[in-house]
């Protein structure tokens, strides 16, 4: 049974002039457990809208998504919270740290909605990502790159079996780029944790053996780049 | 990593607003308990003190003017009544006790009073409480130009046992109209915490002879305080005075007077409520203001939170649980800021009336204040609380440049 199956998924928006556009059309889709795979796509064409609706921020107009062989997307937006905070890390562009909280805080984070939380667990995770002596380092003490690799521990702090990846290294430079997606890669594979990547960046999608077009995948991408 | 710790980062994050915010919690906390604690005392004290008696005798004028006058030592003395009046009363078979006083001199603005020794034998200024006049003193001889002071004007004039001082004619003083009478500080009265304490009692004769008096009203009261054997018996006295006669006053009883006076202060008591009322909502808008202020740049972080699993009850949670977390740091706060205006006020008000206030006694409004003032203050909470619960995390989210 595949981790993730997508069928008919689909989502639009309603643009200023209160015209609806269709952002997300994806037939199928489907991600094994343990399976890392990639997405390229350039800006606009619904890279984080489709890790959104995954992940059950959005909820799709049309469509199935299923977790686990659980169907997701007609949850109620407190079950879809719950399915996130038990079985699914984020790790974003910016990192999206708290400033107000210390990296073992940030990462404690990661599991305060989850099923319990385990200190020990949120060290070792930061121990893992090298930063067992910034503990208490409150992120703007940290480098860019720290700082992403404490997102990486908070991401996979609630021992997920998803983890979802919007452009991770999109604020780092080529060298600190290579560390962390292959810091996330190790951990996520440590973890028994699928890695879903969103990414435009070449480098980051060369260093994926599977790598999936989101042109092709998208229906509305399609449609809207031959309208265009 | 618990909600708690969530809001007390949250707090610390925006400390300079939410601490205004308490402050301004535990300003409103302690106005509200040290006026309605000094409104209660006073009225308490106004009430039920008569100092021993149930009546007041004086010249033809207002009860409450008699009863401030001679029990409270507030107010000018009408005018005098004839010591055959007090004689009258005193034959009068329902009459227990009666104590002339004679007034019109003070001390350094501390009133000079003068009465007979039975103020302090024979009375009981409550249940159970009588005068006492401190050790190594004694009563004044009414014979002899003596003194006993009350504990408050001893310690204020810094007068002891066998020091001298010459009294100033007039309730008010003028250091030009001073008496030639010297007199002799022979007992300084225990705190009582009554009108009595801030008075200078010598005997009675002493002010009705005084220098400068005229000769022709040697004879003259201020008023008699009467106690009665039967209480009741004040209504026929009433009857004989302020209905049949129309030269003197019968104030009774002492308390019902007071009472009177207050009751015509009832308005007051609506504005003083309605000014509260406002108050607490000032202090809750300030707690308002300080989270809703803040709320477009947690908007970023509560959109990470939901990323994080959040619920959005949880977060709506956090923001009415941080409001609350203001308010009863202000509330404790204001329990400081209520001790600290209660002794600032018990010391003018002991200064000016002789009423003595308790701070620590206990009254209703020290559980309905602080808890009105967290409940407003978590209310107000509510209004940010749902701009979070509102928050479109996937808008959110989205990278800032």
């Amino acid at each position: 049974m595949p981790l993730l199956e997508i069928a008919g998924l689909q989502k639009g928006f309603s643009r200023p002039d209160g015209v609806y556009e269709k952002v997300i059309d994806i037939p199928s889709f489907t991600l094994s457990e343990r399976a890392q795979v990639a997405i390229k796509g350039e800006s606009g064409l619904g890279k984080t809208t489709l890790l959104n609706l995954i992940a059950g921020i959005l909820k799709p107009d049309a469509g199935s998504i299923k977790l686990m062989g659980r169907e997701v997307s007609s949850l109620s937006e407190a079950q879809r919270d719950r399915v996130r905070a038990e079985s699914m890390g984020y790790v974003f562009q910016t990192f999206n740290l708290l400033p107000a909280f210390t990296c073992y805080e940030n990462v404690l984070l990661g599991m305060t909605f989850g099923d319990k939380i385990d200190p020990m667990f949120a060290q070792g995770m930061l121990k893992r990502v090298g930063l067992e002596a910034r503990l208490q380092y409150y992120p703007h003490q940290l480098s860019t790159g720290q700082q992403q690799r404490v997102a990486v521990a908070r991401a996979l702090a609630n021992r997920p079996k998803l983890v979802l990846a919007d452009e991770p290294t999109g604020n780092l430079d080529g060298a600190n780029s290579d560390r962390a997606l292959r810091l996330i890669r190790e951990v996520c594979a440590e973890n028994d944790a699928a890695l879903l990547l969103v990414s435009h960046d070449p480098n980051v999608l060369s260093q994926f053996e599977s790598v999936l077009s989101l042109k092709e995948l998208n229906q509305a991408g399609a449609r809207s780049e031959v309208g265009e | 990593m618990t909600l708690w710790r969530m809001v007390i980062r949250s707090l610390r994050q925006q400390a300079l607003s939410s601490t205004v915010a308490a402050i301004s919690i535990a300003l409103a906390a302690g106005l509200l308990m040290a006026v309605w604690v000094v409104k209660a005392q006073s009225r308490d004290t106004l009430t039920r003190f008569d100092a021993g008696f149930d009546a007041v005798l004086g010249a033809r004028s207002s009860k409450l003017q008699l009863v401030l006058n001679a029990v409270f030592h507030l107010e000018a003395s009408p005018a005098n009544l004839d010591a055959q009046d007090y004689l009258d009363l005193q034959k009068n078979p329902s009459v227990e006790l009666a104590v002339p006083i004679a007034m019109g001199d003070n001390y350094r603005g501390y009133r000079v009073v003068g009465t007979v020794p039975e103020m302090f034998t024979k009375t009981s200024y409550a249940p159970g409480r009588h005068y006492t006049i401190g050790k190594s003193g004694r009563l004044f001889d009414p014979a002899l130009r003596e003194a006993v002071v009350g504990s408050f004007a001893a310690r204020k004039l810094g007068l002891r046992i066998g020091d001298k001082f010459r009294p100033y004619h007039g309730l008010n003083f003028n250091e030009e109209e001073q008496h030639d009478e010297t007199y002799v500080v022979v007992g300084i009265l225990e705190p009582s915490n009554t009108p009595a304490d801030r008075v200078l009692w010598i005997p009675l004769e002493g002010v009705q002879h005084m220098s400068g008096h005229a000769a022709a009203t040697a004879t003259e009261l201020s008023a008699v305080l009467v106690k009665l054997r039967n209480p009741l018996a004040g209504r026929a006295l009433e009857l004989q005075y302020n209905r049949q006669g129309h030269r003197l006053t019968w104030a009774w009883p002492i308390g019902a007077t007071m009472a009177e006076l207050l009751n015509k202060f009832a308005w007051f008591d609506r504005v003083l409520a309605f000014v509260a009322a406002l108050v607490a909502l000032v202090a809750a808008g300030s707690v308002l203001a300080s989270i809703h202020n803040s709320m477009n740049e947690r908007r970023r972080q509560i959109a990470i939170l939901r990323a994080l699993g959040a619920r959005r009850s949880t977060i709506a949670g956090s923001v009415v649980l941080e409001a609350m977390t203001i308010s009863v740091a202000g509330v404790v706060l204001g329990f400081v800021f209520y001790w600290v205006i209660m002794t600032g006020a018990a010391g003018v008000i002991r200064a000016e009336t002789g009423m003595v206030l308790e701070p620590l006694a206990w009254h209703p409004v020290f559980v309905w204040a602080p808890l009105g003032l967290i409940a407003l203050g978590a209310a107000a909470g509510w209004l940010p609380a749902w701009k979070a619960y509102q928050t479109n995390v996937a808008k959110h989210l989205a990278p800032v440049n």
